[in-house]
């Protein structure tokens, strides 16, 4: 058994950083899974944050962390009520529908 | 230091984030009371001002908060922008009948954002003044709820907002690692001889971020969209201090953090500048709408600031700063004039909208020629001395291939400015358009007076402070 070090954590990090990104690019289908993919990016950056700060024994990491959560929670209130009014304007949340302007 | 002595560096943004909690609330008791709280709010903005031209140069709160000319530089241009387009919008929103009081508000917390951006001493405090800054300018995108193509242009700027903040964050966070400190003095000592393969990683990552929030070429995509869809105040509003704010934050980072990296670092911003030059002249030929068409002006524009910036020299740096303010100057008129104009209560966007503009509305024509020049680059106009100080910085630096390819690329964004002047000056009229509102017309010849010819007069004075405030970062 090998012991679980800090790399594994920054691949764990990287893995689903890069899904998060894919979600935005490759999903077609709706906007709810954009916000959900960029949830995922800033976690995984937590991650970092956080597996960074135990092994250079730093709290400033943890600190980075929570002040990364705090951001997110603004950010998804800021973009759910975007979503709203677009909903409104619309009737559909459709990601190929946000197709107005182009060129 | 006790906590009184850190605090005194922070008086501006102190002034601004507590008169916008107290505009809030007093907005919330006197909704009506739209103009009242945007006088409120210009106020702070100069009081804010103010208190940045006389603050104490030094490091606050363990190095977060970098007081120095280079901030306060940024900081009175900033605040100033910001508090021209309070008027401005309040005006555009009332005549549609918007009559949301946090609009000044939210152009104070954006300016909130951008003061602690161009003050920024650690990754922390960078990445809280971005997203203070760019949740504020997500909301006023969307700003018209009514509107189908604002609610796109705010969704669009928000998603892609999200996207840059990821990339920078998850930049930040390997930077912190491997560096082992969030701020940029400690990341310096780290990174004193080049970047090892993880700071490398981290500093990419870092500049394709920042890149996004400046729009600059390959992380352009979302500058058309919005700019169309936003309303024209606001878009008047963040083409110009953001963009700024963001310029100015990313030479901190390079310039503190990462002075020994120059040689790697430069060739990023090198391949970023051209490409945004390229982009920004090709895939404007092919626009109609004046919007979309001075978004991707911008995008050159950017262009060019960062070829000043990429020189790595304080002469670069200098040039960077010059070039941005009266860039902003010029786009914050340009959409000063489109805000001021309509046709039967539409308002005029396109080319072909323009055509016989200097017959019916001789005033406006001029000072949207006046910016036209300006942004191609012709002498005696503003835009050509920011061009002429960038263009020198680069060849100083050595970096003659981008300066000559930039210097092409204006050539090629020469045709869709002059397409727009003939238009204006030698097309049939297109119908009459309605009296333009006092203060957008106020605006955009107060701007076109300044591109020429109040510029020659003030451009001295400008060096000046652009100097110094380019010595305050510390690059050669």
């Amino acid at each position: 058994m090998t012991s679980i070090g800090l790399s594994h954590y920054l691949a764990v990090a990287a893995i689903l950083f890069t899904i998060g990104v894919f979600g935005i690019f490759v999903n077609r289908k709706n906007i709810i899974v954009i916000l959900m993919s960029i949830e995922l990016m800033l976690l995984a950056v937590n991650i970092n944050l956080v597996a960074f700060s135990v092994f250079l024994g730093n709290v400033t990491g943890q600190i980075f962390a929570m002040f990364v959560l705090t951001v997110a929670a603004a950010e998804a209130a800021v973009g759910l009520a975007i979503l709203v009014t677009f909903f409104r304007n619309r009737g559909d949340i459709a990601v190929d529908d946000a197709s107005m302007m182009k060129g | 230091m006790t906590i009184s002595a850190n605090l005194a560096f922070a008086l501006p943004e102190l002034i601004l984030a507590g008169s916008a909690l107290l505009l809030l609330v007093a907005g919330a008791f006197a909704p009506t009371q739209l103009r009242l709280v945007g006088a409120g709010a210009v106020v702070a903005l100069v009081a804010a001002a103010i208190a940045a031209a006389v603050q104490p140069y030094g490091r606050a709160f363990s190095g977060s908060l970098v007081s120095d000319a280079g901030t306060v530089f940024g900081e009175v241009a900033i605040y100033v922008a910001s508090a021209v387009a309070i008027p401005l919008g309040i005006a555009w929103f009332e005549r549609r009948g918007v009559r949301n009081f946090e609009f000044p508000v939210l152009i104070l917390l954006a300016a909130l954002g951008m003061g602690m951006m161009v003050a920024a001493g650690d990754l922390i405090a960078l990445y809280i003044g971005i997203e203070l800054q760019s949740l504020a300018l997500y909301v006023l995108a969307a700003m018209q709820r009514d509107n189908a193509k604002a609610s796109e242009a705010g969704l669009k700027y928000f998603v892609l907002g999200a996207l840059s903040s990821g990339l920078l964050l998850y930049g930040a966070s390997l930077i912190y690692g491997f560096a082992g400190s969030t701020v940029f003095s400690q990341i310096a000592i780290a990174a004193a001889g080049g970047a090892n393969t993880g700071l490398l990683f981290g500093l990419v990552f870092l500049i394709c971020g920042i890149a996004f929030k400046v729009s600059a070429a390959p992380f352009h995509m979302w500058t058309p969209d919005v700019y169309e869809g936003a309303p024209t105040p606001v878009v008047a509003f963040f083409a110009a201090a953001p963009k700024l704010a963001a310029m100015v934050l990313f030479t901190r980072v390079l310039a503190n953090a990462f002075p020994g990296a120059a040689h790697q670092w430069q060739q990023v911003l090198v391949a970023l500048a051209l490409i945004s030059v390229a982009v920004g002249a090709f895939a404007g030929l092919v626009q109609k709408n004046l919007k979309r068409l001075w978004a991707y002006s911008s995008i050159a524009n950017i262009g060019y600031a960062l070829l000043g910036l990429a020189s790595g020299t304080a002469e670069g740096v200098q040039a960077m700063l010059v070039f941005m303010v009266l860039y902003m100057i010029d786009v914050t008129g340009f959409f000063a004039c489109l805000a001021a104009l309509s046709r039967k209560g539409r308002p005029m966007e396109t080319i072909d909208d323009m055509a016989g503009l200097m017959k019916e509305q001789p005033g406006i024509a001029l000072a949207m020629t006046a910016f036209s020049l300006s942004a191609l680059g012709l002498p005696p106009f503003s835009g050509f001395f920011g061009k002429v100080y960038v263009f020198k910085a680069a060849l100083n630096a050595g970096l003659w291939g981008p300066a000559v390819i930039g210097l092409v690329g204006s050539v090629v964004a020469a045709f869709y400015y002059l397409k727009l002047i003939k238009a204006m000056w030698f097309d049939g009229s297109a119908g009459t358009t309605d009296k333009p509102p006092f203060e957008a017309r106020a605006i955009a010849v107060a701007t076109a007076l300044f591109a020429f010819p109040v510029v020659i007069l003030a451009l001295k004075g400008l060096d000046a402070a652009a100097a110094t405030a380019a010595r305050a970062f510390g690059l050669a």
